[in-house]
Parts: C-alpha cells; structure tokens; sequence
C-alpha cells in the first residue's frame, strides 16, 4: 500500500488495525509465553513507534477524514484525524512503544490470565484507544470508547481469582459506565435537534445556551469519570494496584488522557463557543483532585496506590488548565486560553511518559520483591541498580523538578495563571491568582510524595531479608523504561520545540494561531510581549560544568581519598533497618496538618500488651459520605423492585396480559383519529 | 559586548562562592554580638571548609553512587541559583531561568539533599529528611505566592525585570510588597534552617532538621553541602534584595563603573541582612517541630494577603 505522507490518516489506520491483528494472533497461542513475549509484544511497540511517526508527520498537516462501512448497515464509521488527534496519538504511540517492550519482558506463566489472551485484551486496548482519538461521530466514538473500558476491565482483572481485584474491577466497571452513559446522554444533546450524529453535524448545529450548558456538564460529568476527578476517582486508587504493571502504565499513562482529549474536542470543536463561567468548574474540580490526590498519595502504604493518587493529581492540574483556557477564551484573550491549553497538553503528554515509567518501575519492583507494600521494601538501589537509577528519572520529573519535563508544564501553568488577573470579570480577576497558589501547593506536595516513594523503595536499609535475593529486570524491560525515562529528558530539555508544535495544535484548535515569539532556540518563551523565559538545556549545561570543574578542583587541590565504615548514626552501634522510617512515618506530617480529610482509624498498644500491635488506616472520606449511601440507596430501589419481581410465572403471565389490554386500548384509543 | 557580558557572569558566580561563607560568618557573629558572647572571627566558615577539605572522607558501607554525588549536585544547583539571581547586574543567564524555574532548582537540591539523607538508612537521615520536605512544600508555594506578588506589579516573572520595575517605580511604597516582604522573610527562616524553624548551632539530634540529614558526611562531601548551605543564604538574601531593595544593580547597557558601584552596594545590603537575620534569630525561640506549618501557613497567608491588597488597591 502506497503511503501518502500528505494524508497519514489510512497510515495510522493501518497501524491501529496491525495492532487489532497482533492481538488477534495472540489467540493463535494462547498459553505461549515465548509467542506473545518474544514476538508480539515487540511487535506491538514496533507498531507504536511508527503510529507515532506516523502521527508526529501528520502534526503539520491539514485534517483529513475517512467513512469506514464497518458496523451496522446505516452507520459507517467517520473518522477524521486533525492536529489534536495527532497529538494524543503520538502520546499514544510513543508511550505505549515503551510499556510494550517492557511487557513483551514482564507477563509469566501462570499469573492469571493465560499471556496470548493478555496479548489479545492489551493490543484490542491499545487499538480502541486510537479509535477514540480517530472517531468522527457519536457512534464510532462510543464503540472506541465502550471497547477501550471493556478491554481495560478484562486486564484489570486478569488475576480474576483474587476477590479483592474482582472487587476493585467491578467499582472500574461501574464509573466507566456511568460515565459512558453520560457521555452518551451529552451526544444526545450535541446533535441539537438534527438527529444526525456525526461530529460535522454537531459542530454545524447551534444549541441553546441552556442545552450547550447541559451538553458541557454532561461531557465533563462521562470524561470526568474517565480522568478520575474526584468525586469520581474512587475506581483509580482500587483498579491500579489490580491490574499487572503495564496495564496499569498504560491506562494510567495514556486511557486517562483521553479524557482530556475527549473534554477538549467537545468543548472548543464540538460546542465551538464555550461560555467562559463553564471553564471555573473544571477549574474547580481540576484544583480540588489535584489537592486532594496529592494530598493522598503522601499517606498510601502501598506503591501502586501512591500513584493512582498521583494520576489523580496530574489529571487534575490537566482539566485546571483546560478549565482556565475555558475562563481565557470566553473573555477573549485568546493568547492566553492557547497558553492554559498549550499547558494542558503538555502536562498530559508529561504524565503519559513519567507516569507510565513509574508504574514500569513498580513492576519491576514486584517481580523482583512481590511485594506492592512499602513497608516491607527499601534498599533495591543496590540490589536493581538499572530499575532505580531508571525509575529516578521518573520520579525527578514527576516531583516538578526542572531540567525535566514536570516542571515545564507546571511552569506554562503557573505563567498562564499569572495573567489570570487581566481577565475583566469582576472577582474573578482576583479569585484566579489565588488560584495558583493551590497549582503551587499541589507541586510542592507532589516532592515530598515523590521522595518518600523513591527514599522507601530504593533507598536505605532493606525492610525484609528477602530483599537481599531481589535480581534486576530483563533487558526488554530496561529498554522499554530507558525510552520512556528518555522521552521525559527529551521534553524537559527542549520545550520551546514541544511549545511550539503545542501552539499549532492548540491555535488551530482555538481558532487562533498565536505569533511566534523571537527567541534563540534554547529558550522557551511562551508569550511574545512578556519578559519571561525560561531555557533548560543552558542552565544544565552550567549546571554540570560547575559539577565537573567543582570535582577536578577538588581532586587536584586536595584529595579523593575515601574509606568505608559502618554507618555513624550519632554513635549507635547497633542500627537495624527497623529503625529507618517507614512509609506510614514519612506520610505523618501530611496526615497531621491534613486531618479533616482523612478517615483515620488508630489502632494502638496499651503498655501492658505482651504483642503490642499498632495499626492506622487513612480512609476516603468521600466513599463514606458519597458512596456508602448512593451504595444502599441503588439496594433500597433494587428491593422496591423486587416487589414487582416475585418469581412466579403466574403473576408474569398477569403482567404480559395487562400489558397487551394496555396496548389494545391505546391503540383503540388512537385508532380512529388517523 | 559578549565577552564582558561571560566576564561579568563569571566574575559574579565567583563573587557568590567566596561572598557566601563571609555573608554565613557575619550572621554568627552579629548573633554572637547580639547575645553577649565572644564572636568567632567572620572568616571561620572559611577555615572549617578548608579544614573539611583535607580530612579523608568516610563513608558508610551501604552508601551509594547517590550519596556520593549528591554534595556536587546540591552544590553545582545553588551557584547556578547564584548565576541567574541578578545580585549586582543583570547576566546573560538570567533569561535561562525566570523566578518560578528558580523555585524550582532549590526544590532540585533539596530533594536531592533529602534522598542522600534517606540512603543509609539511618534513623536521624530518615526523618531529618521528612522534616526537610515537609518544610519544604510549605516554604515552597508561600516563596512562589511572594513572587507572584512582585510579578503581578512588574508583569513579569523574570527577576532583572521585576527589579528593573520596581526599582523604577513611580509610587514610593507598595502596601502588597510590605505583607509579601514579612512572608519572604519567614520563608527565608525557615528555608535556611534559622531559628525559630531550626537551629544551625544544634547539637541536639532529635530537634534537627538541616543538620540531621548531614549527619552521615563528612570531609569533602560536608565540606560542599556546608558551603552550598552558605550559598543558599546568599542566594536567598540577593532574591530579598532583588524584590525588595532593588537599587544598585547595575542593568546591561551600563558600563563598568555601575558594576563599580554595584559591589559595594551589595556589601551594604548583606551587612544590614545579615544584621537582621541575626536580630530575628536573638528575638525568638526554636519552635517545636509540630508548630513549624503553622508559622509556614503564615507565610503562606501573608503572601496570600499580599496578593489580595494589590488585587484591591492595584498596588
């Protein structure tokens, strides 16, 4: 098939399709672990990578579409591929280009699902996601979307044998269809009265203000859900310790931004002209999850949930930015609603590299250790060197430490924030400043998660002996993480690049193509009329040359003598790894200042116990004010039901004759008139 | 042009490295003044890094590669802190990094600093790591409310800039600037580890913050740390001066004798900070450890307090 490099879209449809095959052929042999990791899942990030070539090459060039006559007879598929999609699907292709090549090392025998069949679940996943990227109306959407939550559930729960993981995928289940539901119920609105469903329609149509409104609230209640924003975040901290390590990365890396994506296309392509109070909720809702999800990471126990925390923060910084690019574009300033989006993406396709080579590292970690628990992990610095030094780049840049990529985006964020206070709203211009102090907060927080995450795993003394037996990951593994570690120093050191591609897209989305600034290349100005600036790749280069010139003087003035003796510790002779803090002790403080957000419950020792025992549990709070309730409300209405359903066929027969009698009459009842 | 503009960048990163432990002595003697004692010579800080330079380094057994570079990283971060804070002239580098990204490469040696400090696995590491962090993201968004607030007058986030503006002002005082000058002065307590958040004289373990995680250097390693600690006073008292007493610097298309007067203007600052520090330090009592986020959320609040004035007054 000849490429077109004018019209990448067929391109990028042939790849989603070999991703479909790939996993099609997984089912050929299902329980061959060499099959599916020797020769699949390599091919799959192979197919990544030229998705995301593929994509990176249609960035610059004008949208095109394609109608699919697949699915039902008088509902092809429409499908259009613009500047946004492509984005997303070069996050999307790059990202998973890594997460598969360290699963093509990770999946075993005999953990749960048979590994072909995972091959199956995770490629079907990696295609829906480009779908939903790809879809042009409602219905292919919600197909994309639909068979993106199912394949995600059955990976969720591929060690289905486990209660607890059977729970947590049904509390996944449940929000994804929630949202769905929503999502379906927005579309519904969307098409403003033309019963045609096609996203060309929907931006034709032109809604009421009232219906605009509900069709926003309803996109951002069915994305919102998607994203984890709280209140609806409860699945993420349950169905990410659940699933197997990739999974996690990529669900947590690329499923959750799609959300961010599907907000964006509705908002500014689909509505067109959003309103700017719309953009406070997000606003809100994005700042809150932040807080809040950073606030939670720092008490968890437990890695993999420290992290779904985390992705709750990030998303919520993402839709902070997508709601002030809301507040900016309705008011007019449209360079600074393309900046606040510019912000948003960019934090998305961040998070999509940072956060998956977290959850990698995590994997890694349990295969060696099998153990998800940071109470009983610490000092795989020296025992998986690779892992470690990997995962430290991660965790650098997800801590928002410049030269990495977490700060950038962060940066753009708080500068976008800065001019909120031009924004002529009364109130509101004073409101949106203070605003970034809660941006500001959410970063500083996300430091110290970060630091007690690496500081308990990798650093320090080992928590149990068998640590001492943890061997580092394969080299497929170590591949698949060194791209994605690579990836965040790559975005970190050259955003005016990244910005500037951002700037296309966002403009084009926005309807207005911001003036590129004059700026060498090294340095990244986003705003042309502004002294501000900010250039990585300078400040790292002196950075390390005054490390380099700081070592040589040192050697050659002095000395470079070193010996090693047991640990000083203030003179106490006999440290044990014990007495080191303990992941419960580095979240005190948080718990401590945070208080009214937790639902603590203490367990602990009276003097005279001769097994003393302390336990504390840090409980959501929400899932006993929200939860608990909406839980026992849907029995109650189960059991009302009941009533009607007593399971005696006599009294099903009696409804089926009402029924008709029912029918007859309204027929009779119309009959004559027509 | 550009080679005196390197020449100026160099000569003011050099004056940063020997400036800052002088800038550390003259605090401790002011103290020392202050409360009655003897004072050691200013010159000290200098004769106990000379002194750590020539022991031989221990290290613990379990230390690794990180722990090791750690002291270069935290040190290599604050003199480029020091290149790009305008403390005499404006610099080429000071476009590579505007206010926030500042912020954000003390955050760099601090955790860098606290992830050494958890390496060994020592009881006084770990939790002068804990304390240092969560020091840390309290100090943090209360810097960044300061800077805003500056920024906000100054349209601008970049430091030259803001000191350009408000160096140039045409109101004599800004009410904003009084609130986020008392929170900047919190902030700066407690980021260098001065009384009432931490005491740099301890000897005391269990009320270390700083010093705790320092614990397991020594020689070279603690000779850099203790040095890169005097430079992020300096650093810290040189963004006071940039927000606060922004006259004196030299600005780019000046000529030589600016910088002539830059210099000593720079040495009067620091003698009345230093001074001041010391007074602040004389005047309060370590607060216990538990109380430290409350005095941080006043910083924080006046910060906050700071930014609503000039959000009402426009000033």
């Amino acid at each position: 098939m000849p490429v077109d490099l004018n019209a990448p879209l067929p391109a990028c449809l042939a790849l989603i399709g070999a991703w479909a095959l790939i996993g099609a052929a997984g089912l050929l042999r299902p329980s061959s672990v060499r099959f599916a990791g020797r020769t699949l899942f390599p091919l799959g990030a192979i197919v990544g990578l030229g998705l995301a070539a593929v994509a990176a090459v249609g960035l610059a060039r004008p949208a095109e579409q394609v109608v699919l006559a697949i699915g039902l007879p008088d509902l092809p598929f429409h499908l259009r591929r613009d500047a946004l999609a492509s984005v997303f699907l070069v996050m999307l292709g790059a990202a998973a280009a890594g997460i598969s090549l360290f699963a093509a090392g990770y999946f075993r025998r005999g953990e749960g699902t048979p590994p072909g069949l995972l091959c199956f679940q995770y490629h079907l996943f990696l295609a829906s996601m480009g779908l939903v990227l790809l879809a042009d109306d409602a219905y292919a959407f919600m197909v994309a979307w639909e068979s993106m939550a199912l394949a995600s559930y059955f990976l969720v729960v591929s060690q289905h044998r486990i209660p607890e993981i059977r729970r947590a995928g049904f509390l996944y289940f449940v929000v994804a269809h929630v949202g769905a539901i929503s999502l379906l119920l927005c579309f519904g609105v969307l098409q403003g009265g033309s019963w045609l469903f096609t996203f060309d329609a929907m931006r034709a149509a032109s809604l009421a203000p009232g219906a605009a409104t509900l069709a926003f609230a309803l996109a951002l209640i069915g994305f919102g859900a998607k994203a984890g924003l709280v209140p609806l975040h409860v699945w993420l901290p349950e169905a990410h310790p659940a699933a197997p390590s990739p999974v996690s990365a990529l669900m947590s890396g690329v499923m959750l931004k799609t959300a961010v994506y599907g907000t964006l296309r509705v908002t500014f392509d689909l509505l067109g002209e959003p309103h700017w109070s719309w953009g406070l909720v997000p606003l809100a809702v994005g700042l809150g999850s932040a807080f809040y999800g950073v606030v939670f990471a720092a008490v968890q126990t437990d890695m993999k949930r420290l992290l779904a925390y985390s992705s709750v923060e990030n998303l919520g910084l993402a839709f902070a930015g997508v709601g002030l690019a809301i507040v900016f574009h309705g008011v007019g300033m449209r360079a600074l609603a393309v900046l606040a989006t510019i912000a948003a993406i960019y934090h998305c396709v961040n998070h999509a590299f940072m956060k998956s080579l977290l959850f990698l590292g995590t994997g890694a970690v349990l295969h060696a250790t099998g153990e998800r628990n940071l109470g009983r992990l610490g000092g795989l610095l020296r025992r998986m060197p690779w892992t470690a030094w990997i995962v430290l780049v991660g965790v650098l840049a997800i801590a928002g430490l410049p030269p990495l990529n977490g700060f950038v985006s962060e940066w753009l964020l708080l500068q976008a924030f800065l001019f909120s206070s031009e924004v002529p709203v009364n109130f509101i211009d004073m409101l949106l400043p203070l605003c970034a102090a809660v941006v500001a907060l959410c970063a500083a927080l996300a430091g110290y998660v970060m630091v007690k995450f690496y500081g308990v795993i990798f650093l320090g003394q080992p928590r149990e002996a068998a640590l001492a037996r943890a061997h580092d990951c394969g080299w497929l593994e170590r591949l698949g993480m060194l791209w994605l570690a690579a990836g965040c120093i790559a975005l970190g050191l050259f955003p005016a690049q990244v910005v500037a591609v951002l700037g296309e897209v966002a403009g084009g989305l926005l309807g207005e193509v911001p003036p590129r600034p004059a700026a060498p290349w090294w340095l990244l100005v986003p705003l042309p009329d502004r002294e501000a600036s900010y250039g990585p790749l300078a400040f790292l280069l002196v950075a390390a040359a005054v490390i380099v010139v700081t070592a040589v003087v040192v050697r050659a003035v002095y000395h470079q003598r070193v010996r090693r003796s047991a640990a000083w510790d203030c003179g106490f002779a006999r440290l044990d790894a014990r007495m080191q803090d303990t992941a419960e002790g580095f979240g005190q403080p948080i718990r401590n200042i945070f208080q009214p957000f937790f639902r603590i419950q203490r367990e602990l020792p009276d003097p005279f116990d001769a097994e003393p025992r302390y336990r504390v549990t840090v409980g959501d709070r929400i899932w006993g004010y929200a939860y608990v309730p909406l839980g026992a409300l849907v029995r109650r209405l189960a059991d009302l039901a009941a009533y009607v359903q007593r399971g005696r066929i006599a009294t099903y027969l009696l409804y089926s004759f009402l029924t008709l009698l029912t029918l007859l009459a309204l027929v009779l009842w119309n009959g004559p008139r027509s | 042009m550009e080679r005196t503009a390197i020449l100026t960048q160099l000569l003011e990163m050099g004056a940063a490295v020997a400036l800052a432990p002088l800038f550390l002595g003259w605090v401790t003697q002011c103290r020392a003044w202050l409360q009655n004692r003897s004072a050691p010579p200013v010159w000290l800080p200098y004769r106990a890094i000379r002194k750590l330079f020539h022991k031989d380094a221990v290290l613990a057994q379990d230390a690794s590669p990180l722990f090791r570079i750690a002291p270069y990283v935290v040190f290599g971060t604050m003199v480029v802190a020091a290149a790009i804070i305008p403390s005499m002239s404006t610099l080429p580098l000071n476009r590579a990094a505007d206010a926030i990204a500042l912020v954000g490469l003390f955050a760099t040696a601090r955790v860098f600093m606290s992830l050494a400090a958890m390496d060994v696995g020592t009881a006084f590491g770990t939790f002068g790591a804990r304390r240092e962090m969560m020091v840390g993201f309290l100090a943090e968004p209360a810097l960044l409310m300061v800077i805003f607030v500056a920024s906000l007058i100054s349209q601008s986030t970049a430091l030259p800039v803001i000191s350009e503006a408000l160096a140039t002002q045409a109101l004599g005082l800004y009410p904003s600037l009084a609130f986020t000058a008392v929170a900047f002065t919190l902030v700066l307590l407690a980021e260098n580890a001065r009384i009432p958040v931490d005491n740099p004289a301890t000897h005391l373990e269990l009320t270390m913050i700083h010093e705790a995680m320092l614990l397991e250097y020594s020689a070279r390693h603690l000779a850099l740390m203790e040095w890169a600690a005097a430079l992020k006073l300096f650093n810290y008292a040189c963004i006071g001066f940039a927000l606060f007493l922004p006259w004196g610097l030299a600005t780019g298309a000046a000529g030589p004798q600016a910088l002539a007067l830059a210099i000593p203007a720079l040495l009067a600052k620091l003698a009345v900070a230093g001074l001041g520090i010391a007074v602040i330090e004389t005047l309060s009592a370590k607060l216990r450890v538990f109380r430290v986020p409350e005095f941080l959320a006043a910083a924080f609040l006046f910060a906050v307090l700071g930014m609503l004035v000039h959000q009402l007054l426009g000033a």
